[in-house]
């Protein structure tokens, strides 16, 4: 198997408590997964984990091809919407680390703006301000970011939360595309009907892997009631891990 | 009548001429550093950095009385090296910006008023404190003229990561490591600029010309070039307005920068077209789409 990413031993958290820990697997290169947990479980962290924002506590996490090639959509609550600045620069930033932080947008650069923008259905509203925007509109916006970033890994957090049914249509439609195009997906996601019908592959966590696999053999009543119950608050005064390094 | 009320004092008075150029200057600079303190709710930060000057420019007091040069070099210094202890404590302890700030600044404000009565007048201490924008000589005029010009090409470099970090840190983060250092250079622009505005305005005002045209451009504007742009006009027209009330009301200039500054917060306050308080009273009828 081809990994796009790998996992060692992998523990991420804060201040010596992990949310997730001893993590070990890799991604399938062009592969479509979800990852799915109880809130707390650690799937935010992950990706943190996996863009390198967050600094693992023990082991590492290896992206094959580089972490200049990993897209990350954050979850939406992660933008200021106050900050005055509209539709077509909050995209046209999914250019930069090719254009560099000082680059100039040239006329192709342009063009591949637009694309995007019309790709995620937002043509119109190139010059409203993002604050202005509905939670539908604003998840369209980030996504036309993620597609200029052109990017081998793509990191979907929370993708579809607060949307309505049209929008996450189109934005699976998305997803879709990515994975014909045998990009790398991992999607953080509450819906599981819609992981059953759309992601072969699920790792289900619960602050460690409880499962990870085909999604039907993952997300069975068994692995899911496991999951809720491993699912503890930090201690704070938690031993030492046994295991810790 | 309007020629002697606005325009004489400039061209009658050297002392005028040079306070509107300083002013000028300033606003030049500090308004686009103010807008970007503001987006990034760093307001108050602001505030804390122009107390944190005072100690350095104290100590340059100290060795060479009101020297140009070593009040500048020392404030200049303290005001970096607060900014880089705030900055390391925040990155390696669980206090945020605004706490570790707040702690130096007060430690820095303390000493700085003990150095200066160690060996100054209480003239002395109003100098250091309010400045003498009536009083600008030729190199402290060429020292915040330099200051505005630094500022707004470093600020030009460093846009688009400033911008990033304001809207979405988390994913510049993920495209660049650039985040950090674009914070320290931005805190030693607010820093720099702070120290040309304590020569004409004074540790406590400097902050003023810095963030009330700011906050007051947001009341206009919701692009950010224009905001920059808005706040740099409300500065350089504060200045003017607070130099001719000075001039003919008989008070400091200082203080009535900032206070007409203030009083252009106020107006943009109540009749702002972008959520001031008048639009709120009086809706006007919305559009079809």
């Amino acid at each position: 198997m081809s990994a796009a990413i790998r996992f060692h031993d992998l523990t991420l958290g804060y201040d010596r408590h992990p949310v997730i820990h001893h993590l070990d697997g890799a991604v399938r290169r062009g592969s479509l997964t979800a990852v799915v947990g109880p809130n707390g479980a650690g799937k935010s962290t992950l990706l943190k984990g996996i863009v390198g924002t967050l600094k693992p506590l023990q082991g590492k996490v290896t992206v094959e091809a580089g972490r200049q090639h990993v897209a990350w959509l954050p979850q939406a609550a992660d933008v200021d919407r106050s900050f005055p600045i509209n539709v077509y620069d909050l995209v046209s930033m999914g250019l930069l680390r090719g254009s560099g932080l000082f680059g100039g947008i040239g006329r192709r650069d342009r063009h591949r703006i637009e694309e995007a923008v019309a790709a995620v259905g937002l043509t119109g509203f190139e010059d409203r301000a993002i604050g202005t925007l509905s939670g539908g509109q604003m998840q369209r916006a980030l996504f036309a970011r993620l597609l200029l970033q052109d990017a081998q890994v793509i990191l979907l957090d929370e993708p579809l939360t607060a949307i309505d049914a049209k929008t996450a249509a189109d934005l699976l439609a998305l997803v879709r595309r990515w994975h014909s195009e045998e990009r790398t997906v991992v999607a953080v996601l509450h819906d599981l009907d819609t992981v059953r019908s759309m992601f072969p592959e699920t790792l289900l966590v619960a602050r460690e892997a409880v499962a990870w696999g085909a999604t039907g053999e993952v997300l069975t009543a068994e692995n899911l009631l496991r999951a809720r119950r491993m699912l503890e608050a930090p201690d704070r005064s938690a031993e030492t891990c046994a295991r810790a390094a | 009548m309007l020629h002697d009320l606005l325009i004489a004092p400039f061209t009658e008075f050297e002392f005028m001429r040079r306070a509107l150029a300083g002013s000028v200057a300033l606003s030049l600079g500090a308004g686009p550093v103010g807008v970007f303190l503001m987006l990034r709710r760093m307001s108050l930060v602001g505030d804390a950095m122009a107390h944190a000057v005072l100690p350095g420019a104290a100590i340059g007091y100290l060795a060479a009385g009101l020297s140009l040069g070593w009040m500048t070099f020392g404030g200049l210094a303290a005001g970096v090296i607060v900014a880089l202890l705030a900055g390391v404590v925040t990155r390696t302890t669980h206090l945020r910006e605004d706490a570790s700030l707040a702690a130096f600044y007060l430690i820095s404000l303390a000493l700085g008023v003990t150095l200066v009565s160690l060996r100054g007048s209480n003239l002395d201490l109003l100098h250091v404190l309010f400045g003498t924008v009536l009083a600008l000589d030729d190199p402290t005029l060429l020292l915040i003229a330099s200051i505005a010009s630094v500022s707004l090409v470093t600020l030009a470099l460093i846009y688009r990561p400033l911008v990033l970090e304001c809207v979405d840190p988390g994913f510049l983060r993920s495209i660049s490591p650039a985040g950090g250092p674009t914070h320290i250079v931005f805190l030693i622009l607010v820093v720099l600029n702070l120290v040309g505005g304590f020569h004409a305005l004074g540790t406590l005002l400097a902050v003023g010309l810095m963030m009330l045209p700011a906050i007051a451009a947001r009341f206009w504007t919701q692009d950010i070039s224009l905001l920059v742009a808005v706040a740099t006009l409300i500065g350089i027209g504060s200045g003017i307005a607070g130099l001719l009330v000075s001039f003919h009301a008989g008070l400091p200039a200082g203080p009535a920068i900032i206070l007409a500054a203030g009083a252009a917060y106020l107006l943009s306050l109540a009749f702002g077209i972008q959520g001031g308080l008048l639009t709120r009273l009086i809706p006007r009828r919305h559009l079809e789409a």
